[in-house]
């Protein structure tokens, strides 16, 4: 279950040994994909889903222990939801790459009869995700009762989630916030994408999150705080931080300093990419800026 | 008329918690959680047995929700409980996203559905529950009629595999239906077989029906009574059978009369065999404060009302 290696050359190694250079590979080639899904369906989420590529590379091709045949109960592994679903492009590119199904299905992102629907589901069957998501802030609970079924099941593997910063304004966020530390759901690391952007703009401007660490830490969280979500050494070292802080009593929450857009950059740093897809010239420029690693699907 | 009597009178809730226990007794992957309302809900027999396989949640429904979705993600049948407001229009995006279009396994336990939870008024007596829930893909939707009912029903749907909305009372009403009885979803039952007329009735208003059927007999009116205790999926076969013979339809229902029991007997009848048909269900309104008994009386959902919708129903038959 840790480490595979995937004849399929646009399949990438996926396990704990792998190093740091072949992360920034699989993570460029992810970008690829991202902007490639978005342009060929004129719609989707590039901005987040490319800030959130690092991190989510790190997770699935290093950190969790997961089987890419897909057992929906997740007996024995890792488990990760993605609460803010419009990053779809990241999450689905992730997948394939490292095994879930084939990269040429990238291919049929939001178009009429594909398993990769605009935001993630479960209705078409797709490997790899456990619950749909798109309509916000009900991701933490999710995971909270699939890490609580783990306590009762004996289960001693962890559960992950990724949170747009945005999506904590809505309240189902803090009800899951209050009843985790509560229920001592140690098994838990939540990781909020921290890149201060949101559609009407920045966050500090559409509705402030004030102090994320002492808001997360006086609900009963251990809190890690991570500067540089887009260096890729760096958010390897903060998950297995993050891990070796789980078991202690308390759930785990990352802020995860990101910027939205990374990689490209006339898309980065800027709430304008949120939900806008690339013309051609646009999708040249960026492909220019990011080396085909795995192939193109 | 079919004779009914009761020695017993209990509510339907405690039906939930007693089929509870006896689900958690039969799977070991039944589990339950509870918005800070276990006494209400009947939940202690079950939490006294299992208690590591209770979640008390606390005030924050939203978070059950999405608790249950997750618990199913490993293996779970996770039973939530609360009331049928807080069941559902409260958190009917959770159940949406999270359970229906996620196709997870939760129970949606619903108690105090209706007016006849009485004083605390129409905040909390929901009455269209029972459309929000069935307009969701995938949902089935429950409403028993008695304690021995509502138990055979939970028993029935730890059984069934996908999202079940179950909806019972707070009240203490007749117990008329086998203690024993075989809980079949989406099967109607037979309560008395006749031809003048068909009602339909579902929830409390079942022994109404049977309570005008006794009456409408000692006026010469033979009625067939079929309680239709899942909504969803329609017993429309049953449905048919009947108005083939009786080519009139009543329907009872302790919901708005938009969205509920009448509408989806409307529908097949529309598809396939139009006849009269006259609702017993609140006029479009919410409720207000009262007695379970006044408030039933005053919106038009007891025997009384039931019989003078027959008699509508009979005239428009051309009898």
């Amino acid at each position: 279950m840790s480490t595979t290696v995937y004849p399929n050359e646009t399949k990438a190694a996926v396990g704990s040994n792998i190093d740091t250079e072949k992360l920034k590979e699989v993570a460029s080639q992810v970008r690829r994909d991202i902007v490639r899904m978005v342009h060929g369906c004129q719609s989707g989420h590039p901005g987040g889903s490319l800030g959130c590529t690092d991190f989510l590379v790190a997770l699935y091709f290093k950190i969790m222990k997961h089987d890419p045949a897909f057992h929906m109960d997740a007996v024995g592994e890792d488990v990760f939801f993605l609460s803010n679903g419009h990053i779809s492009p990241v999450f689905y590119s992730v997948l394939a790459r490292s095994g879930y199904f084939d990269a040429k299905e990238l291919a049929t992102f939001r178009k009429l009869d594909s398993r990769l629907q605009g935001h993630p589901t479960t209705h078409e069957h797709l490997p790899g995700v456990r619950i749909a998501s798109g309509s916000l802030g009900q991701g933490l609970s999710v995971a909270i009762g699939c890490a609580l079924a783990k306590k009762l099941n004996k289960d001693n593997s962890l559960v992950f989630t990724l949170h747009g910063d945005g999506e904590l304004q809505e309240g189902q966020i803090w009800e899951a916030a209050m009843f985790a530390p509560h229920n001592k759901v140690d098994n838990l690391i939540a990781t909020v994408d921290y890149n201060g952007q949101q559609i009407d703009g920045p966050t500090e401007k559409v509705l402030s999150l004030g102090n994320l660490k002492a808001k997360w830490e006086a609900f009963g969280w251990d809190v890690i705080e991570a500067e540089h979500g887009n260096n890729m050494e760096d958010v390897v070292k903060t998950l297995e931080l993050a891990k070796s802080r789980t078991g202690q009593g308390k759930p785990v929450c990352i802020l995860l300093k990101t910027a939205m857009g990374a990689g490209v950059d006339f898309m980065m740093g800027s709430h304008k990419w949120h939900g806008v897809a690339p013309n051609d010239e646009q999708l040249a420029a960026a492909l220019a800026q990011l080396p085909e690693t795995l192939g193109d699907y | 008329m079919k004779k009914y009597t009761y020695t017993d009178k209990k509510d339907t809730r405690s039906g939930f918690g007693a089929g509870l226990l006896e689900a958690g007794k039969r799977n070991p992957n039944v589990v339950a959680l509870c918005a800070d309302l276990v006494g209400s809900l009947k939940m202690d027999a079950f939490i006294k047995e299992f208690p590591e396989r209770f979640q008390q949640v606390g005030i924050a429904e939203a978070n059950m929700i999405g608790i249950a979705a997750g618990m199913t993600i490993g293996g779970k049948v996770p039973f939530t409980g609360t009331f049928a407001n807080f069941s559902t229009g409260r958190v009917y995006d959770q159940i949406r996203q999270s359970v229906a279009y996620s196709d997870k396994n939760v129970k949606i336990c619903a108690s105090h559905a209706g007016l006849t939870l009485g004083e605390d008024g129409a905040t909390h007596q929901i009455l269209e529950d029972i459309g929000l829930m069935k307009m969701l893909p995938g949902m089935t939707v429950i409403n028993p009629c008695d304690y021995n009912q509502t138990k055979a029903a939970t028993i029935a749907i730890a059984e069934h595999h996908g999202p079940v909305y179950l909806r019972f009372g707070r009240p203490v009403v007749p117990i008329f239906t086998d203690a024993d009885q075989k809980f079949e979803i989406g099967k109607a039952w037979m309560v008395n077989e006749g031809a003048d007329v068909s009602i339909f009735a579902t929830g409390h208003l079942v022994w109404e029906a049977i309570k005008a059927g006794e009456k409408l007999a000692e006026m010469g009116i033979d009625a067939e009574i079929i309680n239709i205790h899942t909504i969803k999926p329609l017993d429309e076969e049953a449905i048919l059978k009947s108005v083939a013979k009786t080519r009139c339809v009543v329907s009872a229902e302790e919901h708005n009369r938009l969205g509920g029991l009448g509408d989806s007997i409307a529908q097949v009848l529309i598809k396939h065999d139009p006849v009269p048909m006259e609702y017993v269900a609140v006029n479009d309104s919410f409720g207000e404060s009262g007695t379970p008994d006044q408030l039933m009386k005053k919106y038009g959902l007891d025997d009384e009302n039931i019989i003078k919708a027959v008699q509508k129903v009979l005239q428009r038959k051309g009898k």
